[in-house]
């Protein structure tokens, strides 16, 4: 089977591309209606910055993004940036995110939230989203903790973490979304450190260039409920893949530098690949006639006729 | 006046193929232009257990399967052994003689036994019987062979000449062997040349969102509400649908408010359990002002409950669902047409209110089947897609001032689709302010919150007046109205005619459609002139009365309240009309006589 070629370069398919005179935007135009109510030292402030500089370095338009979050403290990303937003209910983004993305797959879909809303109360939308390759950059701000709810345990947290959930420490073995997201289907798999945001900024540059699924998992450090994972913590351990010479093509390769965790913890592109086609590509009813939401409603009276045949 | 009325059931283990003769049956009574009604009684197993398909079919409209079987098909031992004992003084019961023996029939009852192994000794397989045994029946009511000849022959096209050979072959051997041995009814069945069609409540609801121009569908499997999902996927291409099966049910509300907020007409289905699942998006779809239709067609709860039997138990949890107070519309289609005909009707207020719309719907109604004049089937319908900015990809001078949720008397504000350049916001599930900002965080403001809840609310008021009111059935002036909701219209109606008709009781009846927002003051108008008043629904709680009392003060004078499962026959409400008017009883409850 032939799959039609999706020219991948950010802004310039379908309809976006005839819009003339494009103004290419900087950082401050997509500086959002409010500032950020995170605690002052928050991981996410470098994600957020990191974002609206690839939107910018893309050449995006506000009008051609949708960031899509669910609840928690980072899922209050959209209302900080200047584009279309959803803040949808906790664990759901993903879900809301693959409705848009089909019903209008020339939007380009950032979704974003935490650990506890994306491996956990939405886990099962993580799990499938990845397996359909539906075409989206999901960045999960990744800080181990539930903030918002003032500091329980979180599905990242290390085992032994202390939290008002574990006083005595937690039993349980954390998620790693890195291999999880590899054998799970995703198409490009990195990780972010919101300390390194020149780092993060490609990664985020390379998720929404690419097309399918991509996750960036972004340690996005909690200075107010988490002590153990710090800017510290990071800062002596992260080393970055391409300093590894990784190469990010490699199934192997990938699958054991996404079990690296201790002295060293690798952040960068873990895994990408360009060969499978995104939801949307394999989706028939899309192949012509453009975004579904633009499309005149109504049946034709000759196939109303033929769908009232079949009932005689 | 009813020429004839006539119900036929086969009953049989899941796996013997009631299907085909059952579908066979009912498409030669509407191309006759004969009415049809017809219920499949059935259980979650796929094979064995035991399943009863009921078809009515009239020269006159048929509401129900009704309260009497003229024909009985058993398929085996057990079906016979359950269904004998209902039949009664100039049916018919026709079987296979080889394998099933008949036991006491009350007197004037018809046996027709035939031998499968003398009428086709070559062929083999359980499908022989229900071939031969439906050219028996046809050549009982006067149905001339080369109908079914031609049926049979477009049923198996695609299996080749010899297949086909086989079963006409076989047909007839059955048609004639009735002709020579069995006495036919005595009517003929008549041709009224004006063909008819017939479908069942799950394609009928699918294919009104078709009609109102649904762009995208999305399900989880769930009975009785997965024929909807079926009809999408197998016309999607053609129609430019996109269908998705999802992963759960939270997944499925959330990618069609997703698919909504986007543009496009989107629409699920669901069962009360799936439709739990899918209560706080719901509520995120009205705090977010956006569009949804959701469909929830009630089975036997709760939890897993009865999958495959019918309730209208979820009348409160559709009301309930999810936290806090937010603008809904609820309704009720009260036949399979009106399944078709409200799904249209629901998105023009959806999209005009920005608001979810709730259809309720059970198995009686949504597998339920019933004929319906093909000019009924009108796919050209209004279309209002309420203030939206961008739609079909236009660009509107882009306005500085844009707020999402700005506040305004009706309580709409002019929604901009995602990819309108200038008009870029943020929805969200959190409180917030006229343009979108949350006010749940940081500075909480009362004032805001009041103003822009009191805005989300008003909607509702703009709702009511554009329902259509509910009006009386019947004469003025009766002895008790009958009062329903939703699939029991059409067997209120049966029952009523029949109170007239055999027990000279003149009753009306009111059937409620729309039932969020409600026309309280208009229905009970219409109640304060009934002498007395009876409440049929299909549950246990009474929970339509329930909500009609805190709405309108009204006190029913008595309830005919099931709960088994099964649908109401008409007799069952005559019988509860009787007693409560006697005085027996203030809440009759039924028994279900067939043992399905």
């Amino acid at each position: 089977m032939s799959i039609p070629m999706v020219e991948t370069e950010a802004g310039t398919r379908g309809a976006l591309q005839g819009r003339a005179n494009r103004v290419k935007l900087t950082v401050k135009d997509f500086k959002g209606k409010v500032d950020p109510d995170w605690c002052p030292g928050c991981g996410d402030f470098g994600v957020l910055s990191a974002l609206k500089q690839a939107i910018a370095e893309l050449g995006l338009q506000p009008h051609e993004v949708v960031t899509i979050s669910g609840i928690g403290c980072s899922s209050n990303l959209p209302g900080y940036i200047n584009a279309y937003g959803m803040h949808t209910l906790h664990g759901r983004a993903l879900a809301v995110a693959t409705g848009v993305q089909l019903a209008n797959h020339e939007l380009k879909i950032i979704a974003t939230g935490g650990d506890g809303d994306g491996y956990g109360i939405g886990g099962n939308h993580f799990l499938h989203c990845m397996r359909r390759n539906v075409d989206l950059t999901y960045i999960v701000m990744d800080n181990q903790i539930y903030g918002l709810t003032t500091g329980q345990v979180s599905p990242t947290s290390t085992k032994g973490m202390k939290t008002k959930s574990t006083p005595y420490g937690s039993v349980e073995n954390p998620i790693n979304p890195i291999p999880l997201a590899i054998a799970g289907g995703a198409t490009y798999v990195a990780r972010g450190y919101t300390g390194q945001v020149k780092h993060l900024v490609e990664l985020i540059k390379g998720g929404i260039q690419h097309k399918g699924f991509a996750l960036i998992d972004a340690f996005s450090p909690c200075v107010t409920y988490n002590h153990d994972n710090s800017y510290e913590f990071f800062k002596q351990r992260t080393r970055t893949l391409e300093d590894m010479g990784h190469d990010p093509t490699n199934f192997n390769a990938a699958m054991e530098k996404a079990y690296m965790w201790g002295g060293v913890i690798p952040i960068g592109l873990f895994w990408k690949r360009d060969d499978l086609p995104s939801l949307d590509q394999l989706e028939p009813v899309l192949a012509e006639g453009g975004p579904l939401a633009r499309r005149p409603l109504g049946v034709s009276p000759e196939f109303a006729q033929s769908l009232i045949r079949e009932l005689m | 006046m009813r020429r004839f009325d006539l119900a036929i059931a086969i009953g049989g283990a899941a796996g013997q193929g009631i299907a085909t003769p059952g579908d066979i049956l009912a498409r030669i009574f509407v191309r006759r232009g004969l009415h049809l009604n017809a219920y499949n009684a059935y259980q979650s197993i796929i094979r064995g257990g035991h399943i009863f398909l009921t078809l009515r079919t009239s020269d006159q409209p048929v509401h129900s399967f009704g309260d009497k079987l003229d024909i009985l098909i058993p398929l085996n031992q057990d079906t016979m052994n359950r269904h004998l004992r209902l039949m009664r003084a100039g049916s018919a019961v026709l079987y296979n003689s080889d394998k099933i023996k008949p036991g006491t029939a009350a007197d004037g009852v018809q046996r027709c036994p035939f031998s499968v192994k003398e009428l086709a000794p070559t062929l083999k397989g359980d499908l022989v019987q229900n071939t031969i045994a439906l050219g028996a029946v046809l050549r009982l009511i006067g149905v001339e062979f080369k109908v079914l000849e031609e049926i049979l022959t477009l049923q198996f096209k695609r299996k080749g000449e010899a297949v086909i050979a086989e079963n006409v072959g076989v047909a007839r051997a059955g048609f004639d062997y009735a002709r020579d041995h069995f006495k036919p009814f005595p009517f003929v069945l008549p041709d009224t040349g004006k063909k008819l069609a017939f479908f069942e409540g799950n394609q009928a609801l699918a294919m009104g969102g078709a009609a109102a121009g649904v762009r995208f569908y999305c399900a989880y499997p769930m009975s009785p509400s997965s024929g909807v999902l079926h009809w999408m996927a197998r016309q999607a291409r053609q129609l430019g649908i996109m269908v998705r099966q999802v992963e759960d049910e939270l997944g499925v509300i959330n990618m069609a408010i997703g698919a909504a907020h986007a543009g496009c007409r989107a629409m699920c289905a669901t069962s009360g359990g799936g439709f739990a699942l899918m209560s706080e998006a719901l509520g995120s779809a009205a705090m977010m002002e956006i569009p949804v239709v959701c469909i929830n067609v009630q089975r036997a709860g709760p939890a897993t409950g009865v999958p495959t039997k019918t309730e209208q138990g979820d009348l409160w949890q559709v009301m309930g669902a999810g936290q806090g107070d937010y603008p809904r519309i609820i309704v009720a289609p009260t036949s399979i047409l009106d399944c078709f005909k409200t799904v249209p009707q629901l998105f023009n207020l959806v999209d005009k209110f920005q608001c979810p719309g709730i259809v309720i719907s059970d198995l009686l109604l949504s597998e339920g089947r019933s004929s319906v004049d093909p000019a009924e089937l009108d796919f050209n319908v209004p279309i209002d897609r309420g203030a939206v900015i961008g739609l079909n990809g236009d660009s509107p001078p882009p306005n500085g001032d844009y707020k999402r949720y700005k506040i305004t008397e009706s309580g709409i504000s002019p929604r901009a689709l995602p990819g309108t350049p200038g008009y870029a916001h943020v929805v969200a599930t959190d409180e917030h302010d006229e343009d979108g900002v949350l006010i749940s965080d940081e500075f909480t403001n009362p004032n805001k919150r009041r103003a822009i809840h009191e805005k989300r609310m008003r909607k509702m008021e703009g709702i009511l007046p554009l329902l259509e009111p509910p009006g009386i059935f019947g004469p003025a002036d009766t002895e008790v109205t009958l009062v329903g909701w939703g699939s029991t219209a059409g067997v209120i109606r049966e029952a009523m005619e029949k109170l007239a008709g055999e027990e000279g009781i003149v009753a009306n009846h009111l059937q409620i459609k729309w039932l969020v927002p409600l026309h309280a003051d208009a229905i009970a108008s219409i109640v304060s002139n009934s002498k007395k008043t009876i409440i049929v629904e299909n549950n246990y709680s009474g929970q339509f009365a329930r909500y009609l009392r805190s709405e309108t003060s009204i006190v029913a004078d008595g309830h005919i309240r099931k709960y088994d499962g099964e649908p109401f026959m008409p007799h069952h409400i005559v019988d509860g009309v009787k007693a409560i008017l006697a005085g027996a009883t203030r809440n009759y409850v039924p028994v279900h006589e067939i043992m399905v």
